[in-house]
C-alpha cells in the first residue's frame, strides 16, 4: 500500500465485500474485486452471473447493499453514474445513450458543452469532438454528422469519444461489441489497446470467447453472483473456463423426461428462414410433443426467432411448415388460426403480455374473444365458465377475477398471460423466457405445465436465459450464436458444459 | 466541402422548403400586374409575418414531441390586450407593448407548468388553456375594436421610409446613407431580428439544446444529466413569446383587436401545417423555427397565387387542409420500413 | 374452488379508481344544481331549474352533445382522440338537407361514417398521430363544405323526420332524448358486452399487448373512428332538425364540451380506463353547467374560462391517483 497511487501495478479500483440483493436474489455474493491502471480486465460468466450488477455498482447506478469501494486506495462512493464519472470511472452501457438526431459533436459534449457569453460554443465543442475523434483513430468521421445518420459501428466509436471527454480512469464496456462486425470489432480492439497504453483501466465484458483472447490481459470469472478466480490472459485453457463458469447448484426440481420417441411427427418446420441479418438461415423441426429449447448468449436472435414465427417481424424469408402444410404468418391474428395454432408467451409481460390496469378476467380472455363470442355479443356464460376454468388450471391466487392483474404477485401475472393463452388451445406453443423475476414455486408449477402440455401432444419452443431450464426441461436445445443455430444438443449431451461451450461458439476440441 | 455536404444533407428538408418558396414566390411576382415591386413585397411581408411568428411557435413544443394547441388562442388573446394599451405616450405605448408581450410569454408558462407539474398531455392540456386563453379575450374584446396609435400602427407596416419619416430621423428619411436600406418592408426585417436575436441564440443554448434532445429521446436525455423539466417551461414560454410577437403585430396591422375563435384555430391549425412543411419533424427532435418561417411563406405565398388567378377564396380551407394532411403522409411512410411491428407501438 | 387470497378486499372499503370521478362528477352536479337554484330563488324567486319540463328540455338540447361524446369517448379510449368533429357534424348536417328526402339521414349518417373511415384508415394504417391527422381532416371537411355551400348557410330545409327526431315528443318526452338514450345504450352494449368493445379497451391500455394477443388492432381501431364519424353526422343531422336548417360552423361548439364531458367522466385521456356512465354523468354535467351559466347571463367569455379551468382543474384532480403506477 506504500507504492505511489499511479503505479501500474496496483489495484487503481477495488471492491471489498460487496454484496448486491434485488429482493430475494442475492446478484453479488461478498465480491473481492479489482482493476489496475494499464490493463484491459475481461469479466466473464454466464447469464445472471453477476457482471452486470458489477458493472452497474463501479458505475454509480446502484449502490452495493455491503462491502466497500476504494479508489487509489481511498474509501469512495457513488451514488449517482455522474458521481462517478467525476470520479473517472466511465461506463458505456449495452444500450446506445446517444441522442440520434444531434450531432456527433453534440453528442460527444451533451453533458457539459463548452460555453461562450452562455451559449454552445460551437466551434470549440467541434475542436473538441476532432481531438477526441482523432484519438481513437477516427479522424475521418465528420462531428458535424447526425448520429442516426452513422452506422451502429460508428454509433459505438462516437460512444467511445463520448465517454473519452469525461476524462476516464477507468472505462467499463458493457457488451460494447455485441452488435459490430468482425472488422469493427477490430477497430475498437486497437482503440482500446491504444488507451490502455495512455495508462487507462478498461473494464470488458464480452461473452465471445476469441475476443476476448484478442483484447484481455487479465480475466475474471463470475458465477452465482460470486468471484470465482482471475488470472492471466492464456494461462487457463478454454475448457477450464467453462469448468469455471459451470457448477451451479441445481435449485429447481424438473418433471422427469418421456425417454425420446422413435418418430415424432413434426409438428414445426422451419428452412432456410432468415430476417434481416438478425436470423441466419435457420433449420429447426420440432416434433408433436417436445420440448425444444433455445439456446445461447442473450440476444443471438432467439427472440427474434420466436417474433419472426409469431407474425411479428416483416419481411422474414424461407419456409414455415405447420403441422404439414406450408404457412405465411404475416401477424399474429394469422398465428393464432386454426391449422396454425401458434401461441407467444411474450418477453415482457408488463408491457407485451398484459394490459396491467385491465382485470384478471379481461386479460385472460382477450386472445379467446371470438371463440367466446355468439354473434356479435360475448357469451357471459362461457366466458366466466373459461375464466373459472383458466384461474384453476393454472391455479392462479385470485381474490376475485375483477380485479386489476396488476394487483396480482409477478408469479401469478405469468400464469395469468399463460392461461390467456391455452384458452385459444395451442398446438404450438412458444414462450421466451417466461421465468424471468419469477418465484421457484411458479416456475416449477410452469415446468410441469410445459411437460404435461407436451405429453397431450402440443410443441413447445424454449427460450430461457437460464442454462439450468434448458437442461431440465428441454429435450433438444438448439444453441443459437449471432442468428444461426450453431449445435443441436440431444438427451445426454444437454448439459451445461456443452450449452455453455456453445453458446461462446468454441471449439468441439476444446471441450 | 465535406462539411458543405453533411450540412446540405442534415438541411435538406429546409433547403427544399427554401426552394418551394423562392420559386412560388417569382411565380406570383411573375403573374402579378406590379411584380417585383417594394409595394408588393410590403404587402406580403405584412400578410405573413402574423402566421410565420405563430408558426415559430409552434416549432418549439414540436421540437420536444409536443403540440400546442393554443398558440392561435395565445395570439389572440395579446391581440385583445395590445388593442387596449398601444396608445398614448411614447412610454405608455412601450409599456403596452412589454405587457403583450410578457403576456404572451406568461400564457406559454402556464401551459408548461400545466404540463410538467400536472403531468396532463400538452394536447389535451393546451387545448384547456386554450380555451381560457380565448375566453379572456372575449371578455376583454366581446366585440371587434380598439384604440391602437397610428403613427406606429402605420410604421410597423410599411417601410423604413416611412419609419424614418413618421418618427422624423435620417433627415426623415431622405439621408443618403439611409436610402439603399430605406426600401426594407418593416415586417421583414423584424422577422429577421426575431429569428436572429432570439431563436438562434436559444437553439445554441443549453436550454434550446436540451429541447432537441428530448424530443430526439427523452430517456436518453435523462440519462445524460439533463433538466428536462426546465427545457419543457422554457419551451413552452417561448412559444408562448412567438405568439405574443404574432399578436401584437396583427394589432398594428389592423389597428384593432378581435377575439375571432375561428380565426384562432385556422391560425393554430396553419401554424402545424408551417412546422411540417418547414422540415420539422412531428416527433421532435429534427427542424428549425427558421424552417417553419418558410413553411408559413409557402403557405401564404399559394394564398397570394389563389388571389392573382382568381380562385375562389372560399377553396383555401379546402387547400390548407389537404396540403396539412399530404405533408403528414408523407413523413408516414417510415411506416412501411419498420420491420419488427413491436417498434411500431413504442 | 380457486385459493381465493384472503386479502381483505379494499377496495370494498374505498370507492374503485374507476368510480371516483362519476361520483365526484355527480357530486359537482348537485353542486351545480344547488348554485344555480339559490340564483334563481334570489333573483326570481323560482326554481326553475328543478322543475321536470325545464331538465327535459335541458336534456333534449344535451342528447346533441351527448351522442358526439358517446363516438368521443370510444376513440379516446383507444389513446386518440378524434379532432375533426365540427366539421363532420357540419358536414352530416349540410348533405343531410341538400339531399333531402328519405334519404337525407342515411346520408349525413353516412358522411360521418366517411368522414371517421378515412380518420381510422389514417390513424391505424400510417400511424398519423391523430391529433394531428384529425385536425387535418377537420381542415379539408370545412373547405369541401365551404365550397359545397359558398361560404353561406345553406338554403335548403331539415326533412320532416329530422325535425320530428330532433324536437318532437313522444308521451312528453322529447324524441330526441329517446335517441340519444339508444344510442347510450348501442355503446354500452359494444363496450360491455362484445369483442370488439373488449378490444377497445385493450389497445387504449397496451397496443402492443393486444396487438400480440392476436387482436386485430388496425380494424379495431378503424372501427372505433367510423362509429365516432357516425355519431358526430348522426348528431349534426338531429342539429340541422333542430334549427331547422344546417349553417357555418355549427359543430364549433361540441368539440371541446364533448372532450370535456369524456374527460371529466373520468375516462383516461390516454386510453384504456373509463365507463359510458361516466361520459353519461360529464355531458349532463356540461349541459347544466351551460344552464346555469346561460340563466346567469354569463357571455361567451366566461363560458370558455369555466371550460378550461373545470378540464384542467378535474384532469390534475384525477391525476393524483395515477402517479403512483406512471
Amino acid at each position: 500500500m506504500s507504492a505511489p497511487p499511479k503505479d501500474p501495478a496496483q489495484a487503481h479500483v477495488q471492491l471489498t465485500g460487496v454484496t448486491k440483493r434485488y429482493g430475494g436474489v442475492t446478484a453479488l455474493d461478498n465480491v473481492d474485486f479489482s482493476c489496475e491502471l494499464g490493463s484491459v480486465h475481461a469479466v466473464l460468466g454466464e447469464n445472471g452471473a453477476g457482471k452486470s450488477t458489477l458493472i452497474k455498482i463501479m458505475s454509480g447506478v446502484v449502490q452495493p447493499d455491503e462491502g466497500e469501494i476504494r479508489l487509489d486506495g481511498r474509501l469512495a462512493s457513488f451514488s449517482h453514474p455522474a458521481a462517478a464519472n467525476a470520479q473517472g470511472i466511465v461506463c458505456i452501457f449495452q444500450e446506445l445513450s446517444l441522442l440520434p438526431d444531434l450531432s456527433v459533436a453534440d453528442n460527444i459534449s451533451i453533458s457539459d458543452p463548452p460555453r461562450r457569453f452562455g451559449l454552445i460554443d460551437a466551434k470549440a465543442q467541434r475542436r473538441r469532438a476532432e481531438e477526441l475523434l482523432a484519438r481513437i483513430g477516427c479522424e475521418d468521421l465528420n462531428p458535424m454528422s447526425r448520429v442516426r445518420d452513422l452506422p451502429l459501428s460508428r454509433r459505438q466509436m462516437v460512444e467511445i469519444a463520448k465517454a473519452l471527454a469525461k476524462n476516464p480512469n477507468v472505462l467499463i464496456l458493457d457488451e460494447a461489441t455485441s452488435a459490430l462486425t468482425a472488422a469493427d470489432v477490430d477497430t475498437v480492439f486497437e482503440i482500446l489497446r491504444r488507451l490502455r497504453d495512455d495508462g487507462i483501466s478498461i473494464l470488458t465484458i464480452s461473452h465471445r470467447m476469441h475476443e476476448i483472447e484478442a483484447i484481455a490481459d487479465k480475466c475474471s470469472v463470475f458465477r452465482n453472483g460470486k468471484h470465482i478466480e482471475t488470472f492471466q490472459q492464456g494461462a487457463r485453457s478454454e475448457g477450464e473456463i467453462v469448468q469455471m463458469m459451470i457448477g451451479r447448484e441445481i435449485t429447481a426440481h424438473f418433471p422427469p423426461k418421456p425417454p425420446p420417441p422413435d418418430s415424432a411427427e413434426p409438428m414445426l418446420e422451419l428452412k432456410k428462414y432468415s430476417w434481416e441479418d438478425r436470423l441466419k438461415s435457420i433449420d429447426l423441426t420440432v416434433g408433436a410433443g417436445e420440448i425444444v429449447g433455445l439456446g445461447g448468449l442473450d440476444g443471438q436472435g432467439q427472440k427474434e426467432l420466436l417474433l419472426g414465427l409469431f407474425g411479428v417481424l416483416k419481411g422474414t424469408s424461407g419456409q414455415v411448415i405447420v403441422q404439414g402444410n406450408e404457412v405465411d404468418i404475416n401477424s399474429p391474428q394469422d398465428a393464432k388460426k386454426a391449422g396454425v395454432d401458434l401461441a407467444l408467451i411474450p418477453e415482457d409481460r408488463k408491457t407485451e403480455g398484459l394490459m396491467l390496469p385491465m382485470s384478471i378476467a379481461d386479460n385472460l380472455t382477450i386472445a379467446s374473444l371470438k371463440r367466446l363470442s355468439r354473434g356479435i355479443f360475448v357469451d357471459a356464460d362461457a366466458m366466466t365458465a373459461a375464466i373459472e376454468d383458466g384461474i384453476q388450471r393454472m391455479q392462479i391466487k385470485v381474490g376475485s377475477s375483477a380485479d386489476a392483474v396488476s394487483t396480482l404477485s409477478g408469479g401469478n401475472q405469468q400464469k395469468v398471460v399463460i392461461a390467456k393463452w391455452l384458452m385459444t388451445e395451442p398446438k404450438i406453443v412458444l414462450l421466451n423466457d417466461p421465468t424471468r423475476g419469477i418465484d421457484v414455486g411458479t416456475k416449477q408449477e410452469i415446468y410441469r405445465l410445459l411437460r404435461s402440455l407436451a405429453e397431450t401432444g402440443a410443441s413447445i419452443v424454449y427460450y430461457s436465459t437460464d442454462y439450468e431450464e434448458l437442461i431440465g426441461c428441454c429435450d433438444r436445445v438448439a444453441v443459437m450464436y449471432d442468428g444461426e443455430i450453431v449445435r443441436e444438443l440431444q438427451g445426454d449431451e444437454i448439459n451445461e458444459r456443452n450449452i455453455i461451450a456453445s453458446a461462446l461458439k468454441m471449439d468441439e476440441a476444446a471441450q | 466541402m465535406n462539411d458543405l455536404r453533411v450540412r446540405l444533407s442534415q438541411n435538406a428538408a429546409l433547403l427544399t422548403a427554401i426552394v418551394v418558396f423562392i420559386l412560388f414566390y417569382v411565380f406570383y411576382n411573375m403573374n402579378h400586374p406590379r411584380g417585383f415591386s417594394v409595394a408588393v413585397l410590403i404587402q406580403n411581408s405584412n400578410e405573413v409575418f402574423t402566421l410565420a411568428m405563430v408558426a415559430m411557435a409552434q416549432t418549439v413544443p414540436v421540437l420536444m414531441g409536443g403540440l400546442d394547441l393554443s398558440v392561435g388562442a395565445i395570439m389572440t388573446l395579446v391581440n385583445t390586450i395590445a388593442s387596449h394599451l398601444l396608445n398614448g405616450s411614447p412610454m405608455q405605448i412601450a409599456f403596452g407593448m412589454v405587457v403583450s408581450l410578457a403576456a404572451g410569454a406568461a400564457c406559454g408558462f402556464v401551459n408548461g407548468c400545466i404540463v410538467v407539474y400536472g403531468r396532463i398531455q400538452p394536447i389535451i392540456a393546451t387545448l384547456a388553456t386554450g380555451a381560457i386563453f380565448l375566453g379572456l379575450a372575449l371578455f376583454l374584446r366581446p366585440s371587434p375594436g380598439g384604440n391602437v396609435d397610428d403613427d406606429l400602427s402605420w410604421a410597423a407596416t410599411n417601410d423604413l421610409y416611412e419609419i424614418a419619416a413618421t418618427y422624423g430621423f435620417a433627415q426623415n428619411g431622405e439621408a443618403g446613407w439611409f436610402q439603399p436600406i430605406s426600401w426594407i418592408p418593416v415586417p421583414l426585417l423584424l422577422l429577421v431580428l426575431v429569428a436572429v436575436l432570439v431563436w438562434l441564440p436559444f437553439a445554441r443554448s443549453v436550454t434550446g439544446r436540451t429541447v432537441y434532445a428530448v424530443g430526439s429521446g427523452e430517456g436518453a436525455a435523462y440519462m445524460s444529466g439533463l433538466s428536462i423539466d426546465r427545457a419543457k417551461i422554457a419551451a413552452f414560454t417561448l412559444g408562448g413569446f412567438f405568439a405574443g410577437i404574432g399578436g401584437l403585430y396583427l394589432t398594428l396591422q389592423t389597428s384593432s383587436g378581435n377575439a375571432d375563435i375561428p380565426q384562432a384555430g385556422a391560425y393554430t391549425l396553419n401554424s402545424i401545417a408551417a412546422v411540417v412543411i418547414g422540415g420539422t419533424s412531428l416527433l421532435g427532435g429534427v427542424g428549425t423555427a427558421i424552417g417553419s418561417i418558410f413553411g408559413a411563406l409557402i403557405l401564404r405565398t399559394i394564398s397570394f397565387n389563389f388571389r392573382i388567378f382568381e380562385i375562389d377564396p372560399l377553396m383555401q380551407p379546402l387547400f390548407e387542409g389537404t396540403v396539412l394532411l399530404a405533408a403528414v403522409s408523407l413523413g408516414a411512410f417510415r411506416v412501411l420500413r419498420v420491420k419488427n411491428t413491436l417498434e411500431l407501438f413504442r | 374452488m380457486t385459493t381465493s387470497a384472503p386479502e381483505p378486499a379494499t377496495s370494498r372499503l374505498k370507492i374503485s379508481e374507476d368510480n371516483k370521478p362519476i361520483v365526484m362528477s355527480a357530486g359537482f352536479i348537485v353542486v351545480i344544481l344547488a348554485v344555480g337554484t339559490m340564483y334563481t330563488l334570489y333573483t326570481q324567486g323560482t326554481a326553475t331549474l328543478l322543475s321536470p319540463e325545464y331538465l327535459l328540455q335541458q336534456l333534449q338540447v344535451g342528447a346533441f352533445l351527448g351522442i358526439v361524446a358517446a363516438g368521443m369517448m370510444l376513440v379516446i379510449l383507444l389513446g386518440h382522440i378524434d379532432l375533426s368533429i365540427p366539421w363532420t357534424i357540419a358536414a352530416g348536417a349540410m348533405m343531410a338537407t341538400t339531399v333531402g328526402g328519405p334519404m337525407a339521414i342515411p346520408v349525413g349518417l353516412g358522411v360521418g361514417l366517411l368522414v371517421g373511415l378515412v380518420n381510422g384508415l389514417g390513424v391505424a394504417y400510417l400511424r398519423i398521430p391523430s391529433m394531428i391527422f384529425t385536425l387535418g381532416v377537420n381542415a379539408v371537411m370545412r373547405g369541401l363544405m365551404v365550397a359545397h355551400t359558398g361560404g353561406f348557410a345553406p338554403q335548403t330545409a331539415a326533412t320532416d323526420l329530422m325535425q320530428y327526431l330532433a324536437v318532437g315528443k313522444i308521451l312528453g318526452i322529447p324524441v330526441a332524448l329517446l335517441v340519444w338514450a339508444v344510442v347510450s345504450m348501442g355503446v354500452m352494449l359494444l363496450l360491455q358486452r362484445t369483442a370488439v368493445g373488449k378490444s377497445i379497451y385493450a389497445i387504449g391500455n397496451k397496443e402492443a399487448a393486444a396487438y400480440l394477443a392476436g387482436v386485430p388492432t388496425k380494424w379495431v381501431i378503424v372501427s372505433a373512428f367510423c362509429l365516432c364519424g357516425m355519431l358526430a353526422g348522426l348528431s349534426g343531422t338531429l342539429l340541422a332538425g333542430y334549427s331547422t336548417k344546417a349553417y357555418q360552423g355549427m359543430g364549433d361548439a361540441y368539440l371541446l364540451p364533448a372532450i370535456a364531458a369524456v374527460v371529466i367522466g373520468g375516462t383516461h385521456i390516454l386510453g384504456g380506463r373509463g365507463r359510458y356512465l361516466g361520459t353519461l354523468i360529464g355531458v349532463i354535467l356540461i349541459v347544466l353547467l351551460n344552464s346555469v351559466l346561460s340563466i346567469m347571463q354569463m357571455p361567451e367569455s366566461g363560458r370558455q374560462i369555466i371550460y378550461g379551468t373545470v378540464i384542467i382543474v378535474m384532469l390534475l384532480v384525477y391525476g393524483r391517483g395515477r402517479k403512483v403506477t406512471s
